[in-house]
């Protein structure tokens, strides 16, 4: 189809990586240049020398591993109990009509909601079980005190309880189309040859699904562990989280004074996400051959 | 299943589409009824909250600064994606997978960990450029790649890019009348789609703002909740209500015009460029 084009024309080559210049100058500015910066930075000391001094003075102050235990934990129970929750969502949904008016509007709500965080999500807690909230306010009314000691909003249970309303809403919308991908028939199949709901479940819709619930949780834990601004605009001091601790010596370092240490955090951050990212991906792909 | 088997599934099944339903509506609805809480216990309901919005400096400054800035990033992204996604699929398309892989990079690096990288540069961009906050759409444009490629991929996708080009070169056409009279018209639904994500993603963003020390419209939001909550409130929910109509309206005309881009890719007599409206 081809045949008509010169092949080794230097001057046809160049005039056709001219055309994708401005990205990659723009990605490479923008995008790989702070990701440099980031991985180098970690490892490089005032001058400019390659050290491993800010990763071992970072990892030895107590809050970096108090940050990243709670940041662990929250992301993990947030995680888990959205996946539970999406996963029971789902189903519900799946039960009702295709076409039907319900799945269109909770599909399309849960894409908002997905993307739905920050001060917005923080005040509309804040508004229902802050200390004033609509919730706090109505159940003390009706004698029931939610926070006998003291208000946990601010803290990682309420982050937990905050997080899930964007984790759930994703959870539905990664794990539908795996929950499609299940037919009628071979619960059809499972009853004729005397089966019941458990042993389908737990024989064959279950072994089928578990790949793409464990995949779908892993995005929701990477999810989780990177969010910053929802934290931030619920929380106004300390270091309870990495994204936290990072923003914080970010604002702190007006004169730039030790950005090693920020660059250290951030670092950890990235080899964690990216470890969670690469076992969804291969999850995902082990979830493809079986869900088309 | 059962009778009584399917009873007891859709019984379950609209308990916890309730239980979900107010788990989902008690937040947003707190918003509402916190932000027309008049002063005092027993106060009647008020709009004042509502109404003041436009009556802060800070605030408004900052609606215009995140519009204008919506504004520039959604143009840029639509000038720096869609031209080189056209070109990598004509003439480059072993590097097709590479752009994907790059684009959808912002998804996996942190927000966070990627300001981290950019204070540097912004510092630099500050001292020798400008301080500006429009400077911020520097990297609003990256963090709105995932979603404006994933948008325009699937448009192209759906059309015959490669005849279209050579029909409309052979014809005469120069390349940017190839860009915006062949390509453009083509994949309307999808360049909207990649336009209304970027605002809304740019009218919630928080993290950059925040940490650049610039007051976009989350930030200021944010500030005035220490000092008036009912109104940083009420601007939330307005804010929130915005973004909501932009997705609504994608997720509408995405379902109306997608069986006309499915035809569109199948059948000959529909990739005549220009003709549908």
């Amino acid at each position: 189809m081809t045949a008509g084009r010169p092949i080794g024309g230097g001057r046809r080559l160049s005039l056709t990586w001219i055309g994708v210049i401005p990205f990659f100058a723009y990605i490479g500015l923008f995008l790989l240049l702070p990701t440099a910066i980031v991985v180098a930075g970690a490892f490089l000391d005032k001058n400019g020398n390659p050290t491993f001094a800010e990763i071992q003075t970072t990892l030895s102050q107590g809050y970096v591993a108090r940050a990243y235990l709670n940041s662990l934990l929250l992301s993990l129970v947030s995680a888990v109990v959205g996946a539970i929750a999406g996963a029971i969502l789902a189903y519900a949904i799946v039960l009702g009509n295709p076409q039907g008016l319900l799945r269109r509007v909770v599909t399309s709500v849960a894409g908002v909601l997905a993307q739905f965080g920050g001060v917005t999500l923080a005040f509309a807690f804040i508004a229902t079980i802050g200390g004033a909230g609509f919730m706090t306010v109505f159940l003390q009314d009706h004698g029931i005190d939610i926070y006998p000691n003291g208000i946990w909003l601010y803290e990682l249970p309420g982050l937990v309880l905050v997080y899930l309303y964007f984790q759930i809403p994703l959870m539905v919308l990664v794990f539908l189309p795996a929950l499609d991908g299940i037919r009628p028939q071979w619960r059809e199949a499972t009853e004729s040859l005397g089966g019941n709901g458990w042993h389908y479940w737990r024989y064959v819709a279950g072994p089928l699904l578990f790949p793409a619930f464990l995949g779908a949780t892993l995005l929701l834990f990477a999810n989780a562990f990177s969010a910053y601004a929802t934290a931030a605009a619920l929380i106004n001091q300390g270091n309870p989280i990495v994204p936290l601790a990072i923003g914080n010596l970010i604002q702190s370092e007006v004169g730039l004074s030790d950005p090693g240490q920020a660059k250290a955090l951030a670092l950890g951050m990235v080899v964690i996400v990216a470890i969670v990212m690469v076992s969804y991906a291969i999850l995902q792909r082990r979830t493809a051959r079986w869900l088309q | 299943m059962s009778r009584r088997n399917r009873m007891r599934t859709q019984v379950l099944r609209v308990i916890a589409l309730v239980v979900f339903g107010l788990f989902f509506l008690t937040p947003i609805a707190a918003m509402f009824e916190f932000s027309t809480r008049g002063n005092g216990l027993n106060a009647a309901r008020t709009w004042v909250a509502w109404t003041s919005i436009l009556t802060y400096p800070d605030l408004t400054d900052a609606i215009k600064a995140s519009l204008a800035l919506a504004a520039i990033t959604s143009v840029a992204m639509l000038l720096l994606l869609l031209p080189t996604m056209v070109w990598v699929r004509l003439r480059i398309p072993a590097i097709k997978a590479t752009i994907e892989f790059i684009c959808l990079l912002p998804l996996t690096i942190p927000a966070i960990v990627l300001i981290v990288g950019l204070s540097p540069i912004y510092y630099w961009i500050a001292l020798n450029v400008s301080d500006n906050i429009l400077t911020l759409a520097f990297g609003y444009v990256i963090l709105v790649l995932p979603y404006a490629y994933r948008s325009l991929d699937a448009g192209l996708s759906s059309i015959d890019v490669k005849t279209l080009t050579e029909a409309a070169r052979s014809l005469g056409a120069s390349w940017p009348a190839v860009m915006w009279r062949i390509i453009v018209p083509n994949i309307p639904v999808a360049i909207l789609n990649a336009l209304l994500l970027s605002v809304a993603l740019v009218l919630g963003e928080y993290t950059f703002a925040n940490l650049l020390n610039y007051t976009n419209l989350q930030v200021a939001i944010a500030l005035l909740g220490r000092a008036n909550a009912g109104v940083s409130i009420s601007t939330a929910v307005a804010s929130l209500l915005f973004a909501f109509i932009l997705l609504m309206v994608i997720s509408f005309v995405g379902r109306r015009r997608a069986p006309s881009l499915t035809a569109a890719a199948t059948d000959p007599q529909y990739l005549t460029a220009g003709q549908r409206t």
